[in-house]
């Protein structure tokens, strides 16, 4: 968390009590260190925390974006109203978004685990297996969104023509909207897959081999040895995976834009903050009030976790 | 490295995280248009919605024409379709080309509203003549001034293959009964009977935009879309519950195709009839299958209102609030208002008609001329659902409301009345 550090860094008075290794330091030095940390810093608060700001109270307005700021009306907390009562996508969008992080939790993140214990065990071709279960990580989202159509497309799709479902009793896998989620939800778990096993990969890397040995000549079997020497050596890569399956899962956009613009059973809150600032329509209030509340639940996870890394810095 | 102090690292990595971030700062002065200027008297930058082959390469030989004809140079930004309107209105606020590609109707009227148009009454003072009326009225803001200069559009109507019609003896039908029997008895022959696919959202505009124009009348709907203050009424009720009808004939998984699959499946005598406009089913029959292409006018429901109604999108071009070269865009948009400039752009790209009076018909496909047969005769025109209203309304509260219709025609009534409360607080909102 280097901008939280540097935040605190340009400081023009030291304090009276001064640290040792802060003496070492010329003034030059600690003005480059300053400029090192603070423009990193001045950055993020100006292309992060200032637009996310403005959009907290431009929630607060009713504002078409067009025009100077003279033109933005104070609503107070109308926006936030008409989004719980009569806006129908939100509910479905919270709804696709809590299955997404759900999913992501139960099956990519184990199944990403057990292919790099897999692969960690030096079989032969492991590089090849890795290259080819990485490979999906590399595509971007919106390709695997048109790779979705061109699996699951009703009448043109593989699957179907497979099953013979293209022509009679069609399984509507893109148009159904109870179904269509979990088409999707499949194509971006083998993505995230393929992410978690590389994560994974490196961590256990870094697994002292002479302990596993000592756990072998102790008699511990495999599933002991993972559990009680491989399992606790992991515990940073699991914050990561965690960290990394949230966010997944709160940014997912690109893949159902590319599909039906995120429509018909494949809302998402990201979509809905998209189509009504970025569109035609430009209802930056309304959007903005959409944007506040995807922050809210980003925040219930960052939050902790922010606190648990600083519990930790100061106990080290 | 011997000779590098720690210092100098520090001061080049200091430097260099300041020319990182001055990086975004710089980009993001340029304009969105990438339009870059040093536009004399001569050159006039071109906004296009039309990236695609065609009809890219139709305006790409106009151009070439206006360059003969007027001496300008045109400059064009190609921009995907969908994407262009999706920018829309930053592309306008930020760094425009002098002339863009737009549409006519409550969609242009928005934007030259937030005066982000200028308006083109000197370019009519030299057109006006090549346009009748109708074209007059699509192409003014209520302020009486022009901010349009109309150039190609399109009917919606039913199409269907002539040759299946032939082969299995089916006629055309004029009503409401005669469409259901007709869509009945080519469920009995295994075809299906009306293609609809909706996997975009807007194709489905357009059958309710007829639904309604037949069942409540021109006037209805064009109130309907500009005011937004009648969707829970009987009326709309009634328009829905015709559409309910339908929904056995259509396209099995129609929510999960696109347009395109639904047009191919009319090709290949798979479907019988679909609703769609010529300038979308145009692009599928081509070559020697136009002459296949047959239309007609969406049957009549309420005797009362009749076929008298047709949608017909314009599109056209508009001049950005504060053009380069403003004579420039001028002079290009007297020549492209002329029946010559727009013969030569649909002899490439024939899914669409000319705006302007004086084109030589006899190039026209069959299909085109039908269009056109079918247009003059219309009492009034519609535009299509996003061209008549608000544009933070048609997109994201109509095109959700009609796919849950589909999926639940039984809750057409809590759908409506939620359509109501969206559209009364949208309204509200003003301009």
């Amino acid at each position: 968390m280097t901008v939280v550090d540097g935040a605190a860094a340009p400081r023009t008075t030291p304090p009276k009590t001064k640290r040792r290794h802060l003496k070492q330091l010329t003034a030059r030095d600690r003005v480059s260190l300053s400029l090192m940390a603070g423009i990193p810093t001045l950055l993020t608060v100006a292309f992060v925390w200032v637009p996310a700001l403005a959009s907290i109270v431009l929630s607060f307005s009713s504002w078409t974006g067009f025009g100077d700021f003279s033109t933005i009306q104070w609503v107070g907390t109308e926006n936030y109203k008409n989004i719980f009562t009569i806006y129908p996508p939100f509910d479905p969008a919270i709804e696709h978004n809590l299955i997404w992080l759900a999913v992501f939790f139960v099956l990519p993140a184990p199944f990403g685990l057990f292919l790099a214990v897999q692969l960690d065990k030096q079989i032969r071709f492991s590089r090849i297996y890795q290259s080819v279960l990485f490979l999906p990580v590399v595509l971007s989202l919106a390709l695997i969104g048109f790779m979705t159509e061109l699996i699951f497309s009703p009448t043109q799709g593989l699957i179907n023509n497979l099953t013979g479902h293209a022509d009679h009793h069609v399984i509507d896998w893109m148009g159904n909207p109870h179904l269509n989620i979990w088409a999707v939800m499949i194509m971006a778990c083998w993505r995230q897959a393929g992410y978690v096993m590389v994560l994974f990969l490196a961590g256990l890397k870094s697994v002292d081999p002479s302990q596993k040995e000592a756990a072998a000549l102790d008699g511990a079997n495999g599933s002991q040895t993972f559990r009680h020497v491989v399992w606790p050596a992991l515990r940073p890569i699991n914050v990561v995976v965690l960290v990394i399956t949230v966010i997944e899962s709160l940014r997912a956009f690109d893949i159902v834009y590319v599909i039906n613009k995120g429509t018909n059973g494949l809302e998402l809150l990201s979509v809905l903050v998209t189509d009504n600032i970025v569109g035609e329509a430009s209802r930056i209030g309304f959007g903005s009030a959409l944007a506040t509340i995807l922050l809210v639940i980003s925040l219930a996870f960052i939050v902790p976790y922010l606190i648990s890394m600083f519990r930790k810095d100061e106990r080290e | 490295m011997p000779s590098m102090s720690r210092r100098s690292v520090l001061r080049g990595a200091a430097l260099g995280a300041g020319v990182v971030a001055a990086g975004p700062l710089l980009t993001a002065c340029g304009g969105s248009s990438g339009s870059s200027g040093g536009s004399g008297g001569k050159t006039v930058t071109f906004g296009s919605n039309a990236a695609v082959p065609q009809p890219k390469g139709a305006y790409v030989n106009v151009f070439a024409a206006a360059k003969k004809a007027t001496g300008l140079t045109v400059k064009p930004n190609w921009v995907d379709h969908n994407t262009f309107q999706q920018n829309i209105s930053s592309y306008l606020q930020g760094n425009p080309d002098d002339v863009f590609n737009w549409f006519a109707g409550e969609r242009m009227q928005f934007f030259a509203g937030q005066g982000l148009a200028s308006n083109v009454d000197d370019v009519w003072k030299n057109i006006g003549a090549n346009y009748t009326d109708a074209m007059k009225a699509q192409s003014k803001a209520p302020d009486g001034h022009y901010y349009l200069v109309p150039f190609d559009y399109y009917p919606w109507a039913v199409f269907y293959s002539k040759s299946l019609f032939k082969a299995k003896g089916y006629t055309v039908p004029t009503t409401w009964d005669e469409y259901i029997a007709l869509a009945k008895k080519m469920k009995g022959d295994g075809i299906t009977p009306i293609a609809f696919t909706n996997k975009d959202g807007w194709p489905s505009m357009g059958t309710f935009d007829y639904l309604n124009m037949r069942i409540n009348g021109f006037d209805f709907h064009i109130d309907l879309m500009r005011k937004g203050d009648k969707w829970n009424t009987p009326q709309v009720k009634a328009t829905f519950d015709h559409w309910k009808q339908l929904i056995p004939y259509y396209s099995p998984g129609f929510a999960g195709q696109t347009w395109q699959e639904g047009a191919q499946s009319l090709v290949n005598q798979k479907a019988g009839m679909m609703v769609l406009g010529l300038d979308q089913i145009g692009t599928i029959f081509t070559g020697d299958k136009a002459a296949d292409l047959g239309l007609f006018a969406f049957p009549e429901i309420d005797p009362q209102y009749g076929q008298t109604a047709v949608e017909a999108p314009i599109d056209g071009f508009m001049v950005s609030k504060s053009p380069k070269n403003k004579d420039g865009a001028s002079k290009l948009l007297s020549y492209l208002g002329t029946a010559k400039a727009q013969q030569l752009w649909l002899g490439t790209n024939p899914a669409d008609v000319a705006t302007a009076n004086g084109v030589d018909t006899s190039k026209y496909t069959q299909p085109q001329n039908d269009a056109v047969k079918l247009i003059t005769g219309a009492k009034s025109l519609s535009q299509f659902m996003d061209r008549d209203t608000r544009p933070d309304f048609a997109d994201p509260v109509m095109i959700p409301a009609i796919q849950k219709f589909l999926n639940s025609p039984g809750d057409i009534a809590s759908i409506l009345s939620n359509v109501d409360k969206q559209a009364k607080t949208i309204w509200a909102s003003g301009n």
